[in-house]
């Protein structure tokens, strides 16, 4: 199973009320384009009880295509990394 | 940004009470680690999917002392970016049918922010949040 969008917005109709589907599913937009807005200006996202985002600066190095082993090399590029809380991490791993 | 600082965006933005912006917000983080709970995957178009990723036990070292240790098994979330947030912040343009372009240049900090120790490219200086959209 997969949870999508919709999900989100139909759990978001149960419990916040007074939003019809299409308010719920613009305010989901809304949530995930102003996360996405922040992160493309570089800044970083600290979700108590969830995790952190953060944008990371890769430096360029050599790689291999892998399908035909040959040497490449990856460009300098900018990388999300997401790192979960631990508060998420021990929801996941009760008993530890 | 903080949770509380998207709350108050997305209220500001949706015109809404931040008291109703903050159950919206706590909603959708809520049912995504529900979701996590159960081992599903989570999948938002545009921004990235979630996957619950299961790791076996495996002797490790604990890094200052060098000591052997057992690590338990677990299962962590693991998020891949999607396909337009990638590419946003890389400096591209959104949307699939845009044409690419080079990467907006990224300048170094200059002399005065040069001065102060740097974590060697690890984490982003604050001089370059300004330089896309």
């Amino acid at each position: 199973m997969v949870m999508t969008k919709a999900d989100l917005v139909d759990r978001v109709c149960e419990q916040v009320g007074g939003f019809s589907k299409k308010e719920a599913a613009d305010l989901v937009d809304l949530v995930f384009s102003t996360m996405k807005n922040a992160l493309a200006t570089g800044e970083r996202i600290k979700i108590s009880g969830f995790g952190n985002f953060e944008v990371r600066e890769k430096s360029a190095r050599p790689g291999r295509n892998p399908q035909t082993g040959d040497e490449i090399m990856i460009e300098a590029h900018q990388a999300l990394t997401f790192k979960p809380s631990n508060v998420l991490r021990s929801t996941l791993n009760p008993g530890r | 940004m903080t949770k509380s600082e998207l709350i108050e965006r997305v209220a500001e933005e949706a015109k809404l009470t931040k008291a109703r912006a903050e159950v919206a917000v706590s909603t959708i983080f809520d049912a995504m680690i529900e979701a996590m709970k159960r081992d599903e995957g989570i999948e938002i178009r545009g921004f990235g999917t979630f996957t619950v990723r299961h790791y076996k036990p495996y002797e490790g070292r604990n890094p200052r002392t060098g000591d052997p240790v057992k690590v338990a098994p677990k299962r962590l979330p693991y998020f891949k970016i999607g396909k337009e947030l990638r590419e946003r912040i890389n400096g591209l343009p959104a949307g699939d049918d845009a044409p690419a372009r080079e990467p907006a240049p990224r300048e170094a900090p200059s002399a005065p922010a040069a001065s102060r120790p740097r974590p060697s490219g690890r984490h982003r200086e604050e001089d370059l949040s300004e330089d896309v959209i």
